[in-house]
């Protein structure tokens, strides 16, 4: 495939039809695409208004918790011996992950759409666990859809969702992770057109989500921007994010795009290993196709059946990718690596040992790469790393993995 | 483009003055030879359009026994290439029932749209529903589907308002489905005036056919359902009673060709008195 020729700027997409190139787009079922129409002109409305941006930075500043620090990591810089490491500190928010961004935003649209009923899907259950905090927020009954394997090695976060009065609603289809929940999810919203708001939670699905999930998301870069330019007087020569879904890592790459001088690296779930089907690696080992309402790269086989795909990280676990990811790494402004579960397990015991932090899995993976990277980097060199989650979660079953009795 | 062998039917059912009966099953459950036994048999016990299910791992808008189905049929070896095979080998048998292949678009998509078109042609087949490929994505398959000579059966709904209909009708040809409730496949049909309602609704429309889908399961469903539409489709009764002779290790416990005829055949009696 010929490379397209660059274009002048990286921030413009999706166009009028949600496409990011041939990535996007609106790919569902009949009976859901008024209600995605509807869900738009309500969205490009709320964007246009000072009021929804004032009541969503009041909420951002004392519910959440923003601006998130950006914190140097001086110990873990010493340890690498090369460019000095930040984190941005997401995993400080309010519900312990980046995700309360974007479902405060979505839940103020909600509301002004007049809906009164949240539906959502998750993998790690930090998405759902912030979608029932604002749905309780809110005073909104809320339906969580999780996979019967998810909703196994995340019970802590199940736990959460149910004393914030959610419903979680395990869904057996399939291996039982993310997308068999976003199917069920989607099952749910055709079925009950009427009344209820589906709160996806990552920059994926049908127009305008992977642009609105996005742009909720951006306060993490545009805040990095300022602070990282007060810390050092410059930007950063790397940006470091996760990606699953990648509503963390779009949330941070975005207000960068256009700084050429800014390298930018997403990091994939390379499971145990790219050679088989254990790894979730959609960018790096996928191919585009369509599912849950858009275009992008996915793991599936010839006959395009979706392949399950595994990660340690419950929150990587998905065999597609949202579609301006697909769309960066095709024009060449991003590079995709994948980063095996062991690398990501290290990484998460370096970080509690050195910095005193514990980071969740899915940013242990992103660190993962920041480990490789460093060293090899001089030391007037800058990185940011987003820390999206907190590894509160996590502890259980990386002590299994750990064979450690708790 | 020419009459396919949808248009020819309905004209012909509009003489006699009643309503297809359209049938589902999925194109290799629980495998690919019993599979086209049944299909072989549909027209045999009454059906007047066959929908031919193309197996998908991710079937959104699929209740459990239609995903069951599918899931079946993908654990057997189907691809959509072998639903391909098994169109063609029907029509050495019969040159006239219309054969609407029924599923999702990633599959097609990863086959290729232009060589699927042109194996659907030699293969044909007369029709195609995409379940997630709304009129705003019609330059992927729709568009050329009408160029290939493939009739593009648009699906409906209750959310379909009067302002969207003319853009939901606009490349649609064949017949229109009209999904009778918000919903998944499988669900319980609840207000059958309602449904006559809508089909009154997009007639006043097109002059297409308007077949209603969507929680039809009995004779008597059926009957009412065709006394207003010009089709019933059924869909998944007829992979119910599939299920219904598999024993738990997948091995069939009586046949399903003639499960499923005995269905079709009550079905089809329906529909002929739904305008007595």
């Amino acid at each position: 495939m010929n490379k397209p020729a660059e274009p002048n700027s990286f921030r413009t997409g999706p166009d009028d039809a949600g496409m990011f190139g041939i990535f996007g787009g609106r790919f569902v079922a009949e009976t859901l695409m008024p209600l995605i129409l509807d869900l738009q002109e309500h969205w490009e409305a709320a964007k246009n208004d000072p009021a929804f941006a004032a009541e969503l930075a009041y909420l951002g500043t004392h519910y959440t918790g923003r601006p998130s620090p950006l914190y140097f990591a001086a110990r873990l810089t010493e340890h690498l011996g090369g460019a000095k490491v930040y984190f941005k500190r997401d995993e400080l928010n309010h519900t312990g992950s980046h995700k309360i961004n974007n479902c405060l935003g979505q839940i103020l649209l909600a509301r002004r759409m007049g809906k009164t009923r949240i539906i959502a899907e998750t993998g790690a259950g930090q998405h759902g666990v912030a979608t029932a905090t604002v749905a309780a927020r809110f005073g909104l009954p809320c339906v969580v859809y999780m996979g019967a394997t998810d909703v196994e090695r995340q019970a802590p976060n199940v736990f959460r969702m149910k004393l914030l009065g959610a419903e979680v609603k395990p869904v057996s289809a399939g291996h039982g992770t993310l997308k068999d929940a976003m199917n069920e999810a989607l099952r749910d919203w055709v079925t009950n057109v009427e009344d209820t708001y589906y709160l996806i939670g990552t920059a994926a699905g049908p127009h305008p989500y992977p642009e609105m999930v996005r742009d909720f998301q951006s306060v993490i870069g545009t805040e990095v921007k300022e602070q990282i330019v007060t810390a050092e007087g410059r930007l950063p020569d790397l940006l470091v994010a996760a990606v699953g879904g990648g509503s963390n890592a779009i949330g941070l790459f975005h207000p960068f795009l256009d700084d050429k001088d800014v390298s930018i690296v997403g990091v994939e779930a390379g499971g145990r290993g790219l050679s088989g089907d254990e790894h979730c690696a959609s960018l790096t080992a996928g191919r585009p196709g369509v599912l849950h309402g858009n275009r992008t790269y996915l793991l599936q086989n010839e006959d395009g059946q979706i392949k399950d795909g595994h990660s340690i990280s419950a929150g990587l676990d998905y065999p597609g990718i949202g579609p301006e990811h697909s769309w960066l790494k095709e024009s060449g402004r991003v590079d995709y690596v994948p980063i095996m579960d062991h690398e990501a397990l290290e990484a998460f015991q370096l970080l509690t040992r050195l910095e005193g932090i514990i980071p969740a899995l899915e940013p242990s993976h992103a660190l993962a790469e920041v480990v490789k990277r460093a060293p090899t980097m001089g030391k007037e060199k800058i990185i940011v790393m987003n820390l999206c989650g907190r590894g509160d979660k996590d502890v259980f079953s990386v002590a299994r993995h750990l064979d450690m009795d708790i | 483009m020419t009459a396919t062998r949808i248009d020819t039917l309905f004209a012909k059912l509009r003489q006699e003055n009643r309503p297809a009966l359209v049938t589902y099953f999925m194109g290799g459950d629980p495998d690919y030879a019993t599979a086209l036994s049944i299909m072989k048999a549909l027209p045999k016990a009454g059906s007047d359009i066959i929908e031919l299910g193309m197996p998908f791992s991710d079937p959104m808008a699929d209740g459990p026994a239609i995903q069951a189905a599918g899931l079946r049929a993908l654990k057997g070896g189907q691809t959509l290439a072998k639903t391909l095979q098994m169109a063609r080998s029907f029509r050495q048998e019969d040159d006239h029932t219309p054969i609407v292949m029924m599923g999702y678009y990633n599959p097609i998509y990863i086959y290729g749209v232009e060589r699927f078109l042109k194996d659907a042609v030699e293969a044909g087949i007369d029709g195609l529903i995409i379940v997630d490929l709304p009129p705003e994505m019609d330059a992927e398959l729709c568009l050329p589907a009408l160029r290939a000579g493939i009739n593009f059966i648009r699906l409906a709904t209750p959310t379909t308002d009067d302002k969207r209909l003319p853009k939901v009708l606009e490349n649609t040809s064949g017949f229109v489905y009209y999904v009778s409730m918000t919903g998944i496949t499988g669900s319980a049909l609840t207000d059958t005036a309602k449904v006559s309602a809508a089909v009154a609704r997009i007639k006043g429309h097109t002059e297409l056919p308007v077949c209603v889908g969507f929680g039809v399961k009995t004779a008597s469903q059926a009957r009412v359902i065709g006394a207003a539409a010009d089709g019933v489709v059924v869909g998944t009764a007829i992979v119910n009673a599939i299920a219904n002779v598999l024993g738990p290790d997948g091995k069939t416990t009586a046949d399903p060709a003639e499960a499923v005829s005995t269905l079709v055949r009550g079905l089809a009696e329906g529909v002929k008195e739904a305008r007595l």
